[in-house]
């Protein structure tokens, strides 16, 4: 027996268990991806996987042939050589070649990979422990985007959906055949902003930018994830793109923008409204249980040492003011984010009214939208 | 005796290692304002453009972020502008503090690409001291920047971003010096 | 004079038994109680891999919360990488680098006393944080800033203490094997004709002295960080977080070859031995070692291509890691060369030695691949990188302490070790290996990043196989240690000289070798006499003549 068929028979049985049940062939490769630079990228991958298998032929099958040809049964008695300056001058500068050989293409590659001039749009990637946010630069309006894959699915209460874990509840938009510059910062840890398709990963450094660019020839919906540990729900930060034809483009971002406008007219109406406590607690516990209890957990008793209980909190008991201070402004160093920017009134003054009235809380507070309003 | 001179001058090679970790900080930190890296640059009023201005020009991109725990607003009033290299450019940025105590900021500026760092200077900036809002206070902050002619032919748009963060009350004046 | 101790020891012979241990200043018994250490803490977090890998099994959250597996993420690599890697070869080379170059004890005894006792202390500190309000670190090994700073647990003050300890542990022991080396070889014993395991030895010291400070510095920074109101990381304070991976990195990197060198000179004492042929290239595997130990020092930047990094910066790093590759390549090919044209044979130890030499190589092919810049952007912090250094890591350091453990077996114990066990144990390992990592290169090409507790469906079958490798895995472990124990219990008695192949002055003395070695130096001339009487060829044996 010789060392080498362990390692085929273990790349044989890997090899076969990795088609599934289902008979779907599996892909071995790298994705090939949906533009210019994933495809340059997967050719370099290509290249350097050809370069290390035909040096693995070779110096594998030597080493493989000598374990047969000169093992003790044959050959009692062995060879005394241990040196050859020659020899040993060839194989360092061969390898040497080699490298340049493959350093050559990484480097034009590289540099167009890092040239992110002439953007035809730019959007800023916002990363937060555990969603993304996205901003239109030039049109000056952006929006959260968090994983839809429901929890139910997660805790295999139900099955999986298609695309478990893959899936988003407003996707980012952009329109095909164009530059786009990609901006990536972050409100609280590292994230990684990463898309396999496009070959873009730029990691969401807090307080700092950074850029990266895509240009994507073909319609269709890419999906990505974190690629940076970023805490706890690090694997649950789906990102999904939704790539359309420019000029559906630019009605989409136009309807978007009507919606942003009809929306604050909605807001308007709805803060001038007095809410009751039955029509808000529901919402509250929708808003609560979406958001909230990923940390503070549904039974509101959070998770001892790292995520204080809001059942009988000082701070959900206390004074309104800096209850709605604390939710709407964050507290900084922790992972509790400002949800200001993140919620609407209703929704706020909704989930605020749910967390001063369940579990232990019986405060009896209402909080209205206006109160939450009239605080922004 | 070689032991002891060994052991002693392997130690001390210890202890200057330690040491060096630290002397990687300004050194990182004289790196970046070398290459514009981490926007460490863009902290210090710079000297007047020097020369007539260029026919080039370039857009300048406005950002602005707000760090958890900082009850504040805070956006560019324009999101972005076309300048001329070499011509001295102001705008503005709003911020309101939604609190009902007086809080300290500090903004912190990014710039990308980070190769146009160098070639952005700010002869006026509000990241070049803390920020002091009382309750309910709002202002605008005014930027007054060039670019020189010197950056790079391929940077036709670069993006100037502020990241506000709370300064704690206890820290005050110390930070961000 | 008797003393309180003596006395008690009189009585009680557990007493006696903890003092001989507690107190020994023994390089043969500290060397054990390393290994013993290591074994242990080697099955701690192999555990913890196997809590990761069962919960990888299938798509959802079955076993563990998120929160939990980020902290068997964490102390899986720290104790993989401090607890088990690190004090294995510690201990190989407190056992060994004694009897090869000829020296009665290490250099520096009762610090070599030291440098062990801390370590139980080291890793209760880091175990205990288990217990604590808020768990274990959970923010990985590499613990970055600033989810290690301002979003890290109560308990990471613990980790950064624990890390103070086994720094202290680890340059102590360093600087131990340096003076011991440079001072107390046998007379006449020049630097190049020590054997390999001593000269990567020598060179991992330095790089542990240089690198592991470095790493001190930055857990301290975390801890000031963190409580002392400094902003070395925080961009809030005028620091960076991207600084924070600079400095863990320029002792990250380094760190990697402590881990690969001494595997390197065991495979390179192992080789020759069972192809009866002496090393090739000696002089080329020296240089090798040292420029691959220089080169650690300036490839750092290429475990943060993703960071925003500018592009010379980013060229650079790939043109240094790239031509790590060449002295590489030099150790690889002077190792098929020794085999060539040899008469070889394929006891336990030579296989895990070959197993060392193929998958490392495979290790460092993925290596190789990481380095070209733009390909990393997509290899990054997925599965592909997590497949490449257990390539390089498994085999390089868990069976280059194999193959040495069944190669020194006979030496330390006089007994061999049951042969046809080590033989199923190899095999039942190299399938494991890379029944384990093999898919997981698939799995990151596919997209699946790392440190995911929770996984999309397309991964499904990689992950399985995975496990089902990984738990084969552990099992070898629970047959490895039963081997050991029954070497320890007895077996076929080993002669001075155990392998006919072997050459070199630990082979000199009888086995087991007694408490005591080379208390009168030994003389190499006449040594090297004795050697010839036995057909040593030219360029083997104590002296290389």
């Amino acid at each position: 027996m010789s060392v080498g068929r362990a390692d085929c028979a273990a790349l044989l049985i890997s090899l076969l268990l990795a088609f599934p049940d289902t008979g779907a062939a599996v892909s071995l490769d790298m994705r090939e991806g949906a533009t210019d630079m994933s495809k340059r990228i997967l050719a370099l991958h290509h290249m350097s996987l050809t370069v290390c298998v035909v040096v693995g032929i070779v110096v594998f099958g030597a080493m493989f042939y000598s374990m047969w040809a000169h093992r003790r049964s044959r050959r009692p008695e062995p060879a005394h050589f241990h040196e050859n300056t020659r020899l040993e001058f060839i194989w360092t500068l061969v390898p040497a070649l080699i490298l340049v050989g493959m350093a050559i293409p990484a480097t034009a590659t590289l540099i167009e990979l890092e040239d992110n001039s002439d953007p035809d749009l730019t959007v800023l990637v916002t990363g937060s422990q555990w969603k993304w946010h996205y901003q239109y630069v030039e049109a000056g309006f952006g929006y959260y985007s968090r994983s839809a894959t429901p929890r139910q699915q997660i805790e295999n209460a139900a099955a999986k959906g298609e695309h478990y874990l893959l899936e988003v509840d407003r996707p980012l938009v952009l329109p095909t055949d164009k530059k786009v510059r990609i901006l990536t910062t972050s409100q609280d840890v590292i994230h990684s902003w990463w898309v396999p398709d496009f070959a873009v990963k730029q990691d969401a450094v807090p307080g700092f930018i950074n850029e990266a660019w895509t240009r994507v020839a073909k319609p269709g919906v890419y999906r990505g994830q974190c690629a940076e540990l970023c805490g706890k729900d690090h694997a649950f930060m789906a990102i999904v793109v939704e790539v359309r034809p420019a000029a559906e483009f630019d009605r989409w971002l136009a309807r978007e923008r009507q919606r942003l406008a009809a929306a604050s007219q909605e807001a308007v109406a709805a803060r001038n409204k007095q809410w009751t406590i039955e029509e808000l607690i529901p919402q509250g516990q929708q808003v609560f249980i979406e958001h909230c209890a990923t940390c503070h957990e549904r039974d509101g008793k959070g998770q001892q040492g790292r995520y204080p209980a809001l059942s009988g909190s000082r701070i959900v008991n206390g004074r309104i003011e800096d209850h709605l201070n604390r939710v709407m402004n964050g507290k900084a160093g922790t992972e509790m984010q400002a949800w200001a920017p993140q919620l609407s009134d209703v929704e706020l003054a909704a989930v605020l009214t749910y967390e001063r009235n369940s579990w232990s809380n019986h405060t009896g507070d209402v909080i209205q939208p206006k109160v939450v309003y009239e605080a922004r | 005796m070689s032991t002891r001179r060994h052991t002693i001058a392997l130690l001390a090679l210890a202890v200057g290692m330690f040491g060096f970790a630290f002397t990687l900080v300004p050194m990182y930190r004289t790196f970046c304002e070398w290459t514009g890296l981490n926007g460490r640059a863009a902290l210090r009023a710079g000297a007047a453009p020097a020369a007539v201005p260029e026919e080039r020009e370039v857009t300048v991109q406005f950002l602005a972020q707000v760090a958890n725990g900082l009850p504040w607003e805070f956006r560019p009033v324009e999101a972005q502008m076309r300048v001329r290299l070499g011509a001295i450019a102001t705008t503005r940025f709003y911020v309101r503090n939604r609190a009902r105590i007086a809080v300290t900021g500090q903004a912190v500026p990014s710039i990308a690409p980070s190769t146009a760092a160098t070639h952005l200077t700010k002869l006026e900036c509000f990241c070049f001291s803390q920020q002091r809002l009382n309750a309910g206070a709002a202002r605008e902050m005014p930027v007054r920047f060039y670019v020189d002619k010197d950056l790079p032919r391929q940077v036709r748009t670069l993006t100037l971003s502020y990241t506000l963060f709370q300064v704690p009350d206890a820290v005050r004046g110390e930070a961000g010096s | 004079m008797h003393t309180h101790v003596e006395h008690a020891t009189a009585r009680n012979p557990f007493i006696a038994f903890a003092a001989r241990w507690l107190l020994t200043t023994n390089h043969k018994e500290i060397g054990t109680l390393y290994l013993w250490f290591s074994f242990t803490m080697f099955f701690v977090a192999g555990a913890m891999a196997m809590v990761i890998r069962a919960e990888l099994f299938q798509p959802g959250l079955q076993l563990v919360e998120p929160n939990f597996y980020n902290q068997m993420v964490t102390l899986h690599g720290l104790i993989m990488v401090f607890g088990a890697v690190m004090p294995a070869f510690v201990g190989l080379a407190n056992w060994m680098i004694p009897m090869m170059i000829g020296a009665p004890d290490m250099a520096l005894p009762r610090i070599n006393n030291f440098s062990f006792w801390v370590l139980p202390f080291a890793f209760t500190m880091l175990l205990s944080s288990l217990a604590m309000e808020g768990g274990a670190p959970n923010f990985g090994w590499t613990f970055y800033a600033p989810l290690s700073t301002t979003y890290g647990p109560p308990s990471t003050d613990y980790f950064v203490f624990g890390v103070h300890l086994m720094g202290i542990s680890s340059v102590l022991g360093a600087i131990n094997i340096i003076v011991t080396i440079l001072n107390l070889r046998a007379p006449g014993m020049k630097l190049m004709q020590m054997p390999l395991f001593v000269w990567t030895w020598l060179v991992t010291a330095f790089l542990l002295i240089m690198a592991m400070p470095v790493l001190a510095g930055a857990v301290t920074m975390v801890l000031t960080d963190r409580h002392f109101g400094t902003s070395f990381f925080q961009a809030a304070g005028g620091g960076d977080p991207v600084m924070f991976q600079h400095i863990f990195w320029f002792f990250g990197h380094p760190e990697v070859y402590i881990m690969i060198l001494p595997g390197f000179g065991i495979a390179s004492q192992v080789i020759p031995t069972f192809a009866r042929k002496p090393l090739f290239g000696y002089r080329s595997m020296v240089y090798a070692v040292m420029a691959i130990a220089f080169l650690s020092f300036v490839v750092w930047g290429h475990h943060m291509f993703t960071t925003g990094m500018p592009l010379g910066a980013e060229l650079l790093f790939m043109y240094t890691t790239m031509a790590i590759a060449i002295p590489t390549g030099v150790k690889v090919f002077n190792w098929v060369a020794t085999l060539w044209r040899g008469s070889l044979t394929f006891e336990t130890p030579m296989l895990f030695a070959l197993g060392f030499v193929i998958m490392f190589t495979i290790g460092g092919f993925s290596g190789l691949m990481l380095a070209l810049v733009p390909a990393d952007f997509q290899y990054q912090d997925t599965f592909f990188v997590v497949a490449h250094f257990h390539y390089v890591l498994y085999p390089g350091a868990i069976f280059g302490t194999m193959a040495a453990v069944y190669y020194w077996l006979p030496k330390w114990t006089g007994n061999y070790y049951d042969e046809r066990l080590g033989k199923i144990h190899f095999w039942a390992a190299a399938i494991g290996v890379n029944l384990t990592f093999f898919p997981m290169h698939f799995a990151g090409l596919a997209g699946m990043p790392r440190r995911v507790v929770d996984y999309s469906l397309q991964f499904a079958d990689f992950n399985r196989i995975s496990t089902i490798g990984a738990f084969i895995l552990g099992l070898t472990q629970l047959l490895f240690l039963y081997i050991v124990i029954k070497a320890i219990r007895g077996g076929k008695k080993a002669t001075a000289r155990a392998w006919e192949g072997a050459w070199g002055l630990e082979w000199t003395v009888p086995s087991p070798a007694p408490l005591h070695t080379f208390e009168t130096p030994p003389d190499l001339a006449r040594v090297r006499e004795e050697e010839a009487g036995f057909g040593a060829p030219a360029g083997a044996g104590a002296t290389l003549r």
